[in-house]
């Protein structure tokens, strides 16, 4: 039987609109396949052997959640968790964890609040929110996906050239409302806005993440058992249906 | 006295509420105030200043409907005129038409008191505009974060609100809720808490939804030596010593009975008092923790809170029992996160003959109403639910989302069917259903609607404006 090691990011202070269910989809779609997840729960001032890690997930939180968590993530977990993150650790940051893996957010007001700086890109704090149903499309392996989520950020992502973005914009606002790009990719490091929760309803980037941290821990031979997905595929289907029609 | 606009925006108004009725377009509860405030912005200000015992507000995530309807049987019980939003409309709008169905057509009023339950985005204005003696804010948890936004923000706004009111107002806050009880620190209003003190309800730890973990002063995260439900309970902070205030009305003891209702030992100052309350769950015990506290704020008599409380029957849809021709059908709200778990605590609880068998009927929608994010299906605990079911017949528009948020609770997909379209899915869920058991319908805020228009058609409820 297989293990693997999950750290959630502070699920106390970074856990709103539905992230954990992202947490609940890994569990699962491990179990089904006979691997155990481990799941560590990292709250501020905790001690972390980042190198025993295998996959990490950083939620969105309130201003106050991300203001409470900020020091203990570049100051006590930084240099680990970036260690980590260069050895290949599979990531997936959602929202707030996802502007904290990037180079700065630029507030409202001017203030310039750093990140981890793992990601190359940053955000700029903005007046307006982007609140509504998302379609990104991407390419996991040869396979061409659309995803489907919810996003609602006033914060404006913008990617440097050391990011390839995670996908295309179908629908919705994505990173920044303008470049069409949705979501940022590095390494084995994945951000974007989606809620919904995301990997419950898109099956496909839930099993390419465990693909990753899989092949890591026990070597490149090792595949994925495939797995029916047929409630999760329908719903991604119906609002894809719902969401393409308005577009097309 | 009564201006001509504020007479020709009470005719618009009670005109417009008329023809929505009488043309059957539905219970009319928005758009009569909607026209007369474009005719006299100021018509709900006007109205409330002439009620000669002023105006009660209550707001908060959850509990609303089914507290006020609470005190307003309290109120009526002791003898009062009230003027009250009954059917739920609790935007300004709903508010406006709400008063004016209540004002004759030279734009006086009959009713002696205003109880209006308000949405929490709609509380700053509502109190601007009406000046209330009595304000009660019940809970604070995250609820359609699309539309309000953050709950710090919310309460930032509700802060700001209640620091205008006079020493004659009085704020009633639950105790138990952190970023409530904050709220009271520093008014010039009068501040009074009301709380759980029965230990036994203590779970083990905060639940992974608590939205207010963190101290309102010093940031640090509260412990609790009691946590009741999300971040509901008895907190403090080690580093700052911050606290829950002491409840001044007290639920001192609680039984739960099941599906029955429960018992409730209040205390509160010069007294104490047992009642029994036909509703089961905790957060009605709260609910009615609530009224109770603010009828004795208004000067009722224990006793009359007590007697209609006693006889107590809940809201459209809250929870309610209909008869399905010989089909038992249990109705219980669902519409956040918090709610959701906590229903779903109470159908386990209400009966351990049929809780390992339960059959639901989940109806998730997106619309407006609901909130058009469905994450909020990932932070409830449906987990409790594996093993503990028979079938469920999911439907609503979003009714996709919620088979995939069972099957990753645990539950088998064989006893799970997906039907979008309501009628059919209430058939389908009616056919598994052995004799005699009851069929638990969990809606949110528009499939409840749509679940009572359906049954009304089939002739088993009144349509909600005629309750």
């Amino acid at each position: 039987m297989r293990t693997l090691h999950l750290a959630h990011l502070y699920p106390a202070e970074m856990s709103v609109y539905g992230d954990r269910g992202n947490v609940i989809a890994l569990r699962q779609r491990c179990a089904w396949r006979a691997i155990t997840l481990h799941v560590t729960p990292v709250a501020p001032g905790d001690q972390v052997d980042w190198a025993s890690f295998d996959l990490a997930f950083f939620g969105g939180g309130q201003d106050s959640g991300q203001a409470l968590i900020a020091h203990d993530l570049l100051e006590r977990q930084g240099p680990g968790l970036r260690a980590a993150l260069e050895d290949g650790l599979t990531m997936l940051a959602i929202c707030g964890g996802y502007q904290l893996l990037g180079h700065y957010f630029l507030t409202h007001a001017g203030e310039r609040l750093p990140g981890l700086g793992v990601l190359d890109i940053h955000t700029v704090g903005g007046k307006q929110r982007m609140i509504g149903n998302i379609v990104v499309e991407t390419k996991l392996g040869e396979q061409t996906v659309r995803l489907v989520g919810f996003e609602n950020h006033s914060g404006r992502t913008f990617h440097g050239s050391g990011v390839r973005p995670l996908g295309r914009v179908l629908v919705g606002y994505g990173d920044n409302g303008e470049d069409g790009r949705g979501g940022a990719v590095d390494r084995n490091i994945y951000g974007c806005y989606l809620h919904g929760s995301l990997l419950p309803k898109n099956p496909q980037l839930t099993d390419h993440l465990i693909s990753l941290a899989l092949k890591r821990r026990y070597g490149p031979q090792v595949g994925l058992v495939p797995l029916e997905a047929q409630l999760e595929l329908q719903a991604q289907q119906t609002m894809l249906g719902r969401l393409l029609k308005r577009f097309a | 006295m009564f201006q001509l606009t504020h007479v020709i925006a009470t005719h618009t108004g009670k005109l417009t509420g008329q023809m929505i009725r009488r043309l059957r377009l539905g219970g009319g509860t928005n758009l009569p105030g909607s026209l007369a405030r474009r005719v006299a912005p100021d018509v709900l200000r006007t109205l409330s200043a002439t009620l000669p015992q002023g105006v009660v507000l209550l707001s908060g995530t959850n509990g609303k409907t089914t507290t006020s309807r609470m005190l307003a049987d309290m109120l009526q019980a002791a003898g009062l005129q009230v003027l009250h939003n009954r059917a739920g409309a609790n935007l300004i709008e709903g508010l406006t038409t709400t008063a004016l169905a209540a004002t004759d057509w030279r734009g006086r009023t009959k009713a002696e008191l205003g109880l209006f339950e308000v949405d929490e985005a709609a509380l700053p204005q509502a109190i601007d505009e009406t000046a209330p003696r009595l304000v009660v804010i019940h809970n604070l948890f995250r609820d359609q974060l699309d539309r309000y936004g953050e709950i710090d923000t919310v309460a930032r706004a509700w802060r700001a609100a209640l620091a205008t009111l006079p020493a004659t107002a009085t704020v009633l806050l639950n105790a138990d809720d952190p970023a409530v009880a904050a709220l009271g620190a520093g008014l010039t209003a009068q501040v009074c808490y009301y709380g759980l003190d029965d230990a036994q309800h203590a779970t083990g730890a905060v639940a992974h939804i608590a939205d207010s973990q963190f101290c309102r002063q010093c940031g640090q995260r509260y412990t609790y030596p009691l946590a009741f439900y999300a971040h509901i309970g008895h907190y403090h902070c080690p580093a700052c010593g911050h606290q829950r205030p002491a409840a001044q009305v007290a639920l001192a003891r609680l039984e739960l009975h099941g599906a029955a209702g429960s018992q409730l030992y209040l205390r509160y100052p010069g007294g104490a008092l047992e009642l029994a309350l036909p509703l089961p769950g905790l957060y009605n015990a709260y609910n009615a923790s609530a009224a109770f506290a603010a009828a004795l704020a208004l000067g009722l008599s224990p006793a009359v809170a007590r007697n209609s409380l006693e006889q107590f029957s809940a809201a459209f849809g809250r929870i309610e029992r209909v008869n399905l021709g010989g089909t038992p059908l249990l109705i219980a709200l669902i519409k956040n996160p918090v709610g959701a778990s906590e229903t779903v605590r109470m159908l386990l609880n209400a009966d351990r003959s049929t809780a390992s068998n339960l059959h639901l009927l989940i109806s998730i929608n997106d619309r407006l109403a609901d909130g058009t994010d469905v994450s909020w299906l990932w932070d409830a605990d449906f987990e409790i639910l594996a093993g503990h079911v028979a079938h469920v017949t999911v439907t609503g528009t979003r009714a996709d989302d919620m088979a995939v948020r069972l099957k990753y609770a645990g539950l088998e997909p064989q006893r799970l069917t997906t039907i979008p379209a309501l009628d059919q899915a209430l058939d389908h869920a009616r056919k598994q259903l052995p004799a005699g058991t009851t069929l638990f319908a969990l809606p949110t805020y528009t499939a409840m609607l749509e679940l009572r228009a359906l049954l009304a058609a089939q002739g088993w409820v009144q349509h909600f404006w005629e309750e």
